[in-house]
């Protein structure tokens, strides 16, 4: 999990949620990729974010674009957030004994637009909250970030304030996550998507004063 | 790039287990397992049977759900309460369930509480313990209220009452200074959200709430947060960022089109 670094934080506002990670992509302390992907689309309204073990969410992005292609064909309809939940915690308890190093979140809007969040640990364990999820190298920083920053019913533009500041201020404190940051927030209309202007530095800059 | 795509068909697959192994040498170490730490405990009462757990769901040191459900549904007369990996106890209960509920329109018959003890401690001893899920499992069935602790190597023990997890010594105190034979409703709900306060409250792995489940020949109630004694206080201030704090490179939006129904072509 920490070969190559990465966090995912997830919120609950009012009618919204929101997703963010940073784009870093790390072999131990060497930075490889300013722009690598943690988050993908499920469906229109449901994202999944995948911090971890960088070959695996390589593979398990793939893996659930296809189950999920799958569901809609022979279902004919739009996959829930809590089915995709509950499709990845089976994938994962699959390799219960030889588990891929991820420890996913998904976030999004149900089918009568309540909003849904959750994690999961590396073999599947699904963590339903009401407030937010956060998962990655970073997340014992997001941890405190959010349990001071978060607060109920915030309107999708003070939630994008809210999760961007809980991100950024607990990646600069992790030497694994950082460099940029991507927000999604998903409200019943639209997706809004943004790039964060963060601190683009590296651990040794940090130490060799 | 991706390998070939296949259905998964259900059931274990080993297929990581050498490239995990390799990747610990190579100093990719495995996250921790999310660990239910847990009091989970069960009492006999006059007319049934009562179960209780707390709420707390750790990630090594740190508390990953403050409010998690470990009594899991087995049957309409059958609960059970899981400590140890979380993962292996909701989904070995799911399956277990499911199992029973298969049984169940096969005999068309109500569950006896010794049918899903025997499903799941078969199924635990098969996996010699790896499967890290320790039971307390608790109904009422044509034999009257029953209570059996299931360990994650497979052994089970039929008793009175019951507690498992690391807060089970604190939980146990209470027992075995308070419990007596033919207690009522209420007195049993007492001592179970007494037994589960003390592992709460003396147990590092265990907290939050209390969840009771009393299950009674003809009915059951699952009480969800029975006793709330860790409730957050009013944050004494709002940490609210104004709008346009966070810089932001790019943005983009995209509009959900509404797709509605067409109408026949209007051939007029």
């Amino acid at each position: 999990m920490e070969y190559n670094g990465g966090s995912v934080v997830a919120m609950v506002g009012k009618n919204c949620v929101a997703i963010a990670s940073d784009k870093r992509l790390g072999q131990q302390f060497m930075t490889v990729s300013t722009n690598f992907q943690k988050i993908f689309p499920a469906s229109e309204k449901t994202y999944i974010g995948l911090p971890g073990l960088a070959t695996d969410v390589l593979t398990l992005s793939e893996r659930f674009r296809f189950n999920i292609n799958m569901y809609n064909m022979e279902e004919e309809r739009d996959i829930e957030p809590k089915t995709v939940a509950h499709m990845i915690s089976s994938t994962l308890y699959q390799r219960r004994f030889g588990p891929y190093f991820v420890e996913p979140v998904v976030a999004g809007l149900s089918k009568d637009n309540t909003p849904f969040i959750c994690a999961m640990d590396l073999i599947g364990c699904i963590n339903f909250a009401k407030d937010f999820v956060v998962s990655g190298t970073a997340s014992q920083n997001l941890y405190g970030m959010c349990e001071s920053l978060w607060e109920p019913d915030l309107e999708p533009e003070d939630l994008f304030e809210t999760i961007s500041q809980a991100l950024l201020n607990a990646q600069d404190r992790d030497a694994l996550s950082g460099w940029g940051a991507v927000v999604h927030i998903i409200t019943p209309d639209k997706v809004i998507t943004r790039s964060l202007k963060s601190r683009q530095v590296s651990k040794e800059t940090y130490c060799g004063d | 790039m991706a390998p070939q795509q296949v259905k998964p068909v259900g059931g274990f697959s080993f297929e990581n287990y050498t490239r995990n192994a390799v990747l610990e040498t190579k100093g990719a170490k495995p996250p921790k397992a999310t660990s239910t730490g847990t009091t989970i405990v069960g009492v006999i009462y006059d007319k049934g049977v009562c179960l209780g757990a707390d709420t707390r769901a750790t990630e090594g040191p740190i508390v990953a759900d403050k409010n998690c459900e470990k009594i899991h549904y087995l049957a309409p007369n059958l609960y059970c309460c899981g400590a140890g990996t979380a993962a292996d106890t909701e989904f070995t209960t799911n399956s277990i369930s499911s199992q029973l509920e298969l049984h169940r329109l096969s005999t068309g018959r109500k569950t006896r509480v010794v049918t899903a003890m025997t499903l799941l401690k078969q199924m635990l001893f098969r996996y010699q313990g790896h499967i890290g899920a320790a039971l307390v499992l608790g109904g009422y069935d044509i034999n009257g209220p029953q209570l059996y602790t299931i360990y994650p190597h497979g052994s089970t023990d039929k008793l009175p009452y019951v507690t498992m997890g690391s807060g089970s010594l604190a939980a146990m105190s209470v027992f075995e200074s308070k419990w007596k034979p033919n207690l009522t409703r209420e007195e049993a709900i007492a001592i179970v959200s007494e037994a589960i306060e003390a592992g709460i409250f003396n147990d590092l792995g265990s907290g939050s709430n209390v969840d009771v489940c009393v299950i009674e020949e003809n009915s059951t109630d699952y009480l969800r947060n029975h006793v709330r004694p860790n409730e957050r206080a009013v944050k004494e201030q709002s940490y609210r960022y104004p709008r346009g704090t966070t810089a932001i490179l790019k943005e983009s939006i995209r509009n959900f089109v509404d797709v509605v129904e067409g109408d026949a072509m209007d051939m007029s």
